[in-house]
C-alpha cells in the first residue's frame, strides 16, 4: 500500500527538510504554502517568519516510517511541525 | 510639527488596524515585492553616493564602525542572562538580533533626515551592509558556546546569500558602477517612489508588530524594559563613535540609528536554523514589537537632536 505522508511545518525549514527527504529515498514531493493555527499560535503567512508550508510525499511504508523517525528526532523538539500518514490508492503505484 | 516624519503615520495606521483586528492584510507577494524594491533602492542610492568618495576614506570608518558594533551583542548577552534570567539560547539569539541592524529603521532615518536637509554621508549604506551579519555570528557563538554541531555552512549561506545582502550589495555595485548619470533614467522609479513604497511597507510592519505584541506581553516586563533601554545604550555608542570619526550630523544620527535598531528579518531566519532551541517569539517580539516602533517614534528624532549637540 502506498502511503501519503504530509508534513506541515514552518517555512524556514524548507531547504533542510527537502534535502532530508531526498536522502531518505523519497522519489518526489509537493510543497505548498500554508497557513493555520496550532499549539504554537496562529501562523498566518503574511510575513516570512510566520509562514508555514505543507509538504506531501507519496512513498512506500518503509520509506514513510524512516522519514517519520528521522523528522521526529531532528525537528520535533524545537520546531513547529505536524506529521501524519495515510493509506492512499494511487494510479501507477510503481512510480513511488 | 516640523520634526514629525509623516510616513510613520502609516505604521501607526497598520498597528491600529492590527489592534482592532481589522481584516486588512497585505498579501505576502506584495510584501516580498515591496521589500525587494526597498532593498534595491537603498543599495542603488548608496552606490551612487559612494562613487563620490575615494574608497580609502570609507575603509577606516567602516572598520571602526564594525568593531564597535560587535560590542553590542557582547554587552546585551550578559544583561539578558543575568537580569533577564534567560536561557543561553534565548540570550544569544536576542543579543544577535540587537547587534544586527534593521533596514527599514535605517530607511525611515534617511527620509527623516532628508526632510530636514541633514542627509548623512552617502557611504552609510555600506555600514548598513557591514553591520548586518557579524553580530549574528557572535550571537550564534554565544548561544551555542561549546556545543558541537552548529550548521555553520547553512547559517552563513542563509545570511550572506540572503536576499537582503544580495540586493543591498548588488544595488551598491550597480549604483557605484553606473554613477549618478547612469542611474538617472531610473530615478523616477527608485528614488521618487521610494517614500511611497516605504509608507506601504510600514503599514504592513504596523500590522505585524501589533500581532506580535500579545506574545511579548506574556514574556514579562524584563523584555519590555530591555527593548527600550538597549537601543538607547547602542545609540549612545553610535553617537560617540560617529563624533569620533568626524561624521556630519546626519551621519552621526544614522550611525546611532543603525546601532540602536534590531534586525527582525535577516536575524530570525538565521537564528531559527542556527539556534533552534531559542524561542523566536521573544526575539521577534522584542525587536519588532517594541524596539522598532520605539526607534521610529522616539529614537530617531532623539538621536538627531543629540547628534546636533555632539557634532557642535
Amino acid at each position: 500500500m502506498i502511503k501519503l505522508l504530509t508534513v506541515v511545518c514552518e517555512a524556514a525549514l524548507e531547504t533542510t527538510l527537502l534535502r532530508d527527504l531526498e536522502s531518505l529515498d523519497a522519489r518526489g514531493y509537493t510543497v505548498t504554502d500554508a497557513r493555520g493555527k496550532g499549539s504554537r499560535g496562529r501562523r498566518d503567512a503574511t510575513w516570512g517568519p510566520h509562514a508555514n508550508i505543507r509538504i506531501e510525499v507519496l512513498c512506500n511504508a518503509q520509506t514513510a516510517s524512516a522519514i517519520c523517525k528521522a523528522l521526529r528526532e531532528r525537528y520535533y523538539d524545537n520546531y513547529s511541525m505536524v506529521l501524519f500518514v495515510a493509506d492512499v490508492e494511487v494510479l501507477r503505484p510503481e512510480k513511488f | 510639527m516640523p520634526h514629525f516624519e509623516p510616513v510613520i503615520l502609516f505604521f501607526l495606521l497598520g498597528a491600529l488596524a492590527g489592534f482592532l483586528r481589522s481584516d486588512l492584510r497585505i498579501p505576502g507577494v506584495l510584501y516580498e515585492s515591496l521589500s525587494i524594491f526597498l532593498l534595491l533602492a537603498i543599495g542603488l542610492k548608496g552606490g551612487v553616493e559612494l562613487a563620490r568618495y575615494p574608497l580609502a576614506t570609507v575603509a577606516l570608518p567602516a572598520l571602526v564602525v564594525v568593531a564597535v558594533g560587535a560590542l553590542i551583542p557582547l554587552v546585551a548577552y550578559p544583561v539578558l542572562r543575568r537580569f533577564g534570567r534567560l536561557p543561553r539560547a534565548d540570550a544569544g539569539s536576542i543579543a544577535g538580533h540587537y547587534g544586527s541592524v534593521s533596514v527599514v529603521t535605517f530607511a525611515v532615518g534617511t527620509t527623516y533626515l532628508a526632510r530636514l536637509g541633514h542627509e548623512g554621508e552617502g557611504y552609510m549604506t555600506v555600514m548598513l551592509v557591514l553591520l548586518e551579519f557579524p553580530a549574528l555570528v557572535i550571537g550564534v557563538l554565544l548561544a551555542r558556546r561549546g556545543e558541537p554541531g552548529t550548521p555553520w555552512g547553512k547559517v552563513l549561506h542563509e545570511v550572506l546569500a540572503g536576499k537582503s545582502i544580495v540586493l543591498l550589495l548588488g544595488g551598491l555595485a550597480i549604483g557605484w558602477f553606473a554613477g549618478p548619470g547612469g542611474i538617472e533614467p531610473l530615478d523616477r522609479l527608485f528614488f521618487d517612489l521610494f517614500k511611497g513604497v516605504l509608507a506601504f511597507f510600514l503599514l504592513e510592519m504596523g500590522l505585524v508588530a501589533a500581532s506580535r505584541f500579545g506574545e511579548l506581553r506574556r514574556a514579562g516586563p524584563f523584555l519590555l524594559v530591555f527593548a527600550t533601554v538597549m537601543p538607547l545604550f547602542s545609540a549612545g555608542l553610535g553617537l560617540a563613535t560617529g563624533a569620533l570619526l568626524g561624521l556630519s550630523v546626519g551621519g552621526v544620527t544614522l550611525l546611532a540609528t543603525l546601532y540602536a535598531s534590531a534586525s527582525y528579518i535577516a536575524a530570525p531566519a538565521a537564528m531559527r536554523l542556527a539556534v533552534p532551541q531559542a524561542n523566536p517569539a521573544l526575539s521577534i517580539g522584542a525587536a519588532l514589537g517594541i524596539t522598532f516602533p520605539f526607534n521610529l517614534l522616539v529614537g530617531i528624532p532623539l538621536y538627531h537632536r543629540l547628534a546636533q549637540q555632539v557634532v557642535q
